[in-house]
């Protein structure tokens, strides 16, 4: 799956969490540029990204990602 | 010209399958993940939702995102379901019961509110949850302007954690010392019970203590006094002591995450992550174990579990297979997973649940397996309506209430087949319907882990209960021989036995009170320390009425309460009156309005005052005070639709009822 694919189902999964279907994200998104994305809904789509593609991302990662990049990354990896 | 939004939204929505789903959401389980099992699948969430989103008005929004609340719903559902009811802003809505609920928690819980919030719509509950600040509970009790003390409300649940309460305690500690750390931990939350009930007032809600504690002996742990695992184990039996001692309610989070593995209900992450104690994937559960206990707060439990026959009670079609053929009992996997319903069915009767059966069959070549098959657990006797007969199953169920004199929402139906099922979701959805699994071996699992008959009490009413359908069963069949009413009613010998509230009687009337839809003037409830209060006022009155006939006790049937009048002098107002649906039409009501009005008349009051407040379940009611001889007050139209009535004692003739009286009820 190349990033594309997966920032798509990440954004699907966000209007879906946030009722919200003008979200966009790109690789470059951080989290405070959307708003109601907040620690809370954080926690929420981080779940969310577990459930659909079945993995489980480390505590360390979890508290570093810095952008939306970053997740996607780390996702990559581990699907691959 | 596409906009880039457009783009992605088509790409979002038309996402060809190419990626690796694993399991998502609702399509198949992964490991460590509850769901709501009993609830059907929705066949497409978020097509439904999306349309729910679109609805013009708020109340058929509402009500669609109310019935797909219905479905067997994960996490994320559950909090997409909730920001749209927050969008909504609704507080209160036609046929919905508005509730305040607040949680005071030792760990974050904001994922639960909406688990509560969603299980509550699924009950037509809206249910206005307050957080308590992370960790401040003690501080939100006993500060007087904090936001708890405003919100003011109903339900007070306590959700903490073992942590604080097992922490320094020495490892070497003896088993003394353990428990005395742990009484003075309980001690403590005891006085907050109390702060809390004094100060909020309300019903108090207590979480059981999850052992989220890993191994540190192994299997000696339970041997080992300060042990951790060993320290939540005790802590969890001090608290049930306690909470049983103060009538606080409890939800079993322990038990449960024993039952479904630490894993499905704690994940570290998720604590390291946010101090959330509940995992989010159990929120779902969380929420609906909560819903379920207000609604048994609330009367509003199922009463009657209503059973299918073939393959549902026996395996095999008992028409075609013949007594001979159907599968049943020892010596079968399958016959033993039917028997295993069967006793679960029993013992839910023998806890005061209503048994009845609903199938499609001759009702003689029916009836003929409970009277002879040798390994049939349940008995014709154990069933309170049997309707075998080849009519709609909706109609039996409808027949099934009307014969037991109970709301149609007070049933559920077990059906092993699915387009009974959904017949009866489509055409009386009131009607609880577990979707039962695929395999019988399955069965009990399903209707026992639905929560349909969640109870706050176990009293001597409820083990009587089967006994007491079975009398009315006599009695109707009495009423059928009997030439007029007068002659059946007369043939009855009732007596009336009554007084005012005792402590002995003081968990039936609580019941009663609160568990009554039907004949209930005000619909009030009251919790058991508010009885105990008004019973021990000595401005208020209260009566509880016992009635007995020839066939048999029916019990406490019927509870008052009266205060003096607020707009009346030397009056007394009837500030709740129940009645148990048992002994309707059995004039119990004018026996019973005799006795008020006597000790009125001794404490001096020259008017009784009344109201009635309809609701969607007491019109039975509509017309009991005109026809017992009150006058309607003139007032202008309350919000509740309100009527006041009005009796001048004086005036009051007494009512023929062929009802004698048997002296003070014990």
């Amino acid at each position: 799956m190349n990033t594309q694919e997966i920032l798509s189902i990440f954004i699907r999964i966000l209007r879906d969490l946030l009722l919200d279907d003008s979200i966009v994200l790109t690789m470059e998104t951080r989290r405070e540029e959307i708003p109601d994305w907040d620690s809370f809904n954080y926690i929420n789509f981080i779940v969310a990204v577990e459930t659909e593609f079945g993995v489980k991302f480390k505590i360390a990662d979890i508290e570093s990602f810095s952008d939306v990049g970053a997740i996607v990354t780390e996702l990559t990896k581990m699907l691959a | 010209m596409r906009t880039e939004a457009q783009d992605i939204h088509r790409i979002t929505f038309n996402l060809p399958p190419i990626y690796p789903v694993r399991y998502g959401p609702m399509q198949s389980t992964p490991p460590h993940c509850l769901t709501l099992s009993w609830l059907p699948v929705a066949p497409d969430f978020r097509e439904d939702f999306r349309a729910a989103l679109g609805c013009a008005e708020p109340a058929d929004c509402l009500e669609k995102v109310a019935s797909l609340a219905g479905y067997r719903l994960g996490f994320l559902e559950t909090v997409q379901l909730d920001r749209a009811l927050g969008r909504l802003g609704v507080r209160q809505a036609p046929g919905f019961s508005s509730i305040r609920l607040a949680i005071l928690a030792s760990s974050t819980v904001d994922h639960l509110a909406p688990a509560v919030r969603v299980a509550g719509l699924r009950r037509k509950l809206l249910i206005d949850v307050h957080n308590g600040a992370y960790g401040q509970y003690r501080q939100e009790i006993l500060d007087q302007s904090s936001p708890l003390h405003q919100f003011r409300p109903q339900f007070l649940l306590f959700s903490l954690n073992a942590r604080e309460a097992i922490a320094g305690v020495a490892l070497t500690a003896t088993s003394a010392e353990v428990d005395e750390a742990i009484a003075g931990f309980i001690d403590e939350l005891r006085t907050l019970w109390r702060k809390a009930r004094e100060i909020c007032g309300g019903v108090i809600i207590q979480q059981t203590f999850v052992d989220v504690t890993e191994p540190l002996f192994g299997s000696y742990d339970r041997l080992v006094p300060a042990a951790p695992a060993r320290m939540v184990a005790r802590l969890n039996d001090h608290l049930c002591e306690a909470a049983a001692q103060d009538g606080v309610l409890l939800l079993d989070v322990a038990s449960a995450s024993q039952r479904d593995g630490i894993d499905a209900w704690f994940d570290v992450r998720r604590w390291l992550q946010g101090k959330l104690e509940i995992a989010p994937q159990a929120a779902p559960l969380y929420g609906d174990m909560v819903a379920r206990i207000v609604v048994a707060q609330r009367g509003l439990s199922k009463k009657c579990l209503v059973l299918d026959l073939d393959n549902t009670l026996w395996g095999g079609v008992i028409g075609d297979d013949g007594i001979d053929g159907i599968i049943l009992g020892e010596g079968s996997a399958e016959g033993e997973a039917h028997l295993a319903l069967q006793r679960y069915a029993k013992y839910l009767k023998e806890r005061g649940v209503i048994l009845a059966i609903c199938s499609k069959n001759e009702a003689a070549i029916a009836e003929a397996v409970f009277d002879d098959h040798p390994e049939m657990v349940l008995r014709r006797s154990d069933i309170a309506v049997f309707q075998a007969n080849w009519n709609d199953k909706a109609e039996n169920l409808k027949a099934i209430a009307t014969r037991l004199n109970i709301g149609i929402d007070s049933l559920v139906f077990v059906d092993d087949n699915p387009v009974e099922r959904a017949r009866i979701r489509q055409s009386l959805p009131m009607v609880a319907v577990p979707e039962m699994p695929e395999d019988v071996a399955q069965y009990v699992h399903c209707v026992a882990n639905a929560g349909y008959f969640e109870a706050i009490a176990f009293t001597a009413e409820d083990r009587d209960r089967a006994r007491q359908y079975a009398e009315n069963a006599q009695r109707e069949a009495l009423l059928q021989s009997a030439q007029s009413m007068d002659e059946f009613l007369r043939g009855l010998k009732m007596s009336v036995r009554f007084g005012p509230f005792t402590a002995v009687d003081q968990g039936r009337i609580v019941q009663l009170i609160n568990k009554t839809n039907q004949f209930n003037t005000t619909t009030r409830r009251y919790t058991a320390a508010e009885i105990a209060d008004v019973a021990n006022l000595p401005e208020a009155m209260t009566l509880q009425f016992r009635l007995v006939d020839r066939i048999g006790d029916n019990g406490l049937v019927s509870a008052m309460i009266l205060r003096p009048a607020a707009d009346h002098d030397d009056a007394l107002e009837i500030e709740n009156w129940v009645m148990s649906c048992r002994v309707f039409g059995r004039r119990l009501e004018f026996e019973a309005m005799n006795i008020v009005v006597e000790a009125a008349r001794q404490r001096g009051a020259c008017a009784l005052v009344a109201d009635y407040i309809p609701t969607s379940k007491n019109n039975v009611i509509g017309a009991l005070y005109p026809s017992l001889g009150f006058s309607a007050v003139d007032q202008s139209s309350a919000a509740n639709k309100a009527t006041r009535w009005f009796l001048n004692i004086a005036d009051y003739v007494m009512h023929d009822s062929h009802i004698c009286r048997g002296g003070a009820a014990e």
